[in-house]
């Protein structure tokens, strides 16, 4: 080697002035989750078949038992439940005290399911969530208008497992996750998708194939940054959009007026630039936009250097003509 | 007056060179585009700025190594090599272009067959070329995957950093971009270095190469009186 580049110097000189070490170092924060709670005796009792894949089934007068398969949506994950919002909330604060019966009788499937707003409407404890606003929002929604009365909270916010995490400390990118994966349980699974409405599935990796860096973008922002209008009055945006009306333009997010400032990143303190000089500093903490991560500093030190040379160019030219000019006079 | 051509840049030099100032240029106006973007002023649509810019990078890393191997493996890689004394050169220089130009001073260095670069243009090629070209073309690589970079480092995004050096790197290139061109109008005519960068021929002038020999007898002299 040594002799292969005494016999070639300018590749001595191109590798080491070049090839920079770049990064290093890693550093990764971990959020915290919502403590679980206990569940309770008689929801204990409930999760014995609920929670599990199969259930046992006795005759009562026979004494013979058959063992059967529990449906996927009537199945609960006792872990999950647990760390949920709703989690303290005993079987029977939201479903029928028939359910206490065994085999569960006809009466119980003419349940109707609580809304949030059967709960929450009206209610000061909450009223920083502005409720109102939310089904406002949610009935112009695409959801409400094309599917009706087969869609509802739930559809989205599965009342067994949903958390309110937008506020919690931790990485982004597992919000997002979390987020997204509320839309993927239909526009990502043809079967779910077709319990509510007759229509192809559209391929989202075609549907999206405009979009460049595509899964990065789908790690990294959620569908409703896109899909859905922002509202100041409420965290987190209901109005999920046609998919015509959609954010489709870049520059919406990659700009020092990014909307993901009023969506994504809403619940971090706002400011227009950070101490070091950032536009839309919060991003930064998570990841970087082209665009909205602009540097004011930066942009003034860029430009100051820019006029300067060219200053210095013009008064060289200028000087050299004069010169030249003169030797040709003479 | 008489004139002497030689020939200086090869044709696979020249295609390089061409080929890397179109790229260099799609980069710089793409990515201000990017950088500066605007809903209500937009250079070019940020989308196609996007594709233009991963096209161009891509073209540009392989033109670089194109280049590399050009240099280790023909004779043209000896026009790169900084030799001993380079400093006093570099200076000699730099007070050539600052002052003796616009008194009409013999040029320090001039061309000759051995000779293609001055000093300064010896070192701005080289950190151009080998530092800052690398830099721009790996940390946009690694944009281009961002699932490479390494996510938080001292607390700052990792991704933020690796922007922040490429867009910086970016800059230099762009500044060095203004100069060289003026700099195409520094030669014996305002469009002497043009031509030779076109035909490949280098044309040296009867008072230039005079000059030259003067130099060099100068500094014979000099070398010896101090050797004695």
């Amino acid at each position: 080697m040594k002799h292969w580049l005494r016999k070639r110097p300018a590749g001595w000189v191109a590798l080491t002035t070049g090839f920079i070490p770049l990064l290093f170092a890693i550093f990764l924060s971990f959020g915290s989750e919502k403590p679980a709670v206990t569940i309770d005796g008689e929801s204990k009792q409930c999760l014995v078949c609920h929670g599990s894949h199969r259930y046992e089934l006795t005759d009562t007068l026979t004494g013979e038992t058959v063992t059967m398969k529990m449906h996927s949506e009537l199945q609960i994950d006792p872990v999950e439940y647990s760390k949920a919002t709703h989690g303290a909330f005993k079987c029977t604060d939201c479903h029928s005290i028939d359910y206490h019966i065994h085999p569960h009788p006809v009466s119980t499937k003419f349940e109707v399911n609580y809304t949030c707003m059967d709960c929450h409407g009206g209610d000061e404890t909450y009223a920083s969530f502005n409720f109102e606003t939310i089904e406002e929002e949610y009935l112009k929604s695409i959801h409400a208008t094309e599917l009706g009365s087969e869609f509802s909270c739930w559809s989205c916010h599965n009342p067994h497992t949903y958390r309110l995490s937008d506020k919690e400390p931790g990485q982004l990118i597992n919000r997002v996750a979390r987020n997204n994966s509320a839309c993927l349980h239909c526009h990502g699974d043809i079967n779910n998708y077709a319990v509510l409405i007759e229509k192809e599935l559209p391929d989202l990796i075609i549907s999206h194939d405009w979009l460049p860096n595509q899964s990065l973008h789908f790690r990294k922002v959620r569908c409703i940054d896109c899909h859905a209008a922002n509202n100041d009055s409420i965290m987190v945006a209901h109005l999920v959009l046609p998919a015509s009306e959609s954010v489709k333009n870049c520059v919406e997010c990659h700009s020092t007026n990014s909307i993901l400032m009023g969506s994504l990143y809403k619940h971090q303190a706002a400011e227009k630039r950070n101490k070091l000089g950032f536009y839309n500093g919060v991003i930064m903490n998570e990841a970087y936009v082209i665009g909205a991560n602009r540097n004011y500093y930066l942009n003034i030190a860029s430009v100051v250097i820019f006029i300067m040379v060219l200053i210095g160019i013009a008064i060289h030219a200028t000087l050299r003509y004069i010169h030249r000019h003169g030797k040709h006079g003479n | 007056m008489a004139t002497k051509k030689i020939y200086l840049y090869p044709l696979w030099l020249r295609i390089w060179h061409h080929v890397n100032a179109v790229l260099m240029l799609a980069l710089i106006l793409t990515g201000v585009s990017m950088q500066y973007s605007n809903p209500d002023y937009p250079l070019i649509r940020f989308d196609i700025a996007v594709s233009v810019h991963n096209i161009s990078g891509i073209l540009l890393t392989l033109s670089y190594f194109y280049f590399f191997l050009g240099i280790l493996f023909t004779s043209i890689g000896r026009h790169y090599v900084m030799k001993q004394g380079f400093f006093k050169a570099f200076f000699l220089q730099a007070k050539y272009y600052l002052f003796g130009i616009f008194r009409g001073d013999p040029h320090p260095f001039p061309v000759n067959a051995e000779r293609k670069f001055n000093p300064i243009q010896q070192i701005t090629y080289n950190v151009i070329q080998h530092a800052i070209t690398p830099v721009t073309f790996i940390t946009g690589w690694a944009l281009l995957y961002p699932e490479t970079i390494i996510l938080n480092v001292f607390g700052y995004s990792g991704i933020m950093l690796t922007s922040l050096l490429h867009v910086a790197a970016g800059f230099l290139i762009s500044v060095f971009l203004v100069i060289h061109l003026y700099f195409i109008t520094v030669g014996h005519s305002v469009t002497s270095n043009l031509k030779s960068m076109i035909t490949g021929y280098h044309e040296i002038h009867e008072d230039e190469e005079k000059d030259s020999i003067e130099n060099e007898e100068k500094s014979t002299s000099e070398n010896t009186g101090k050797s004695n």
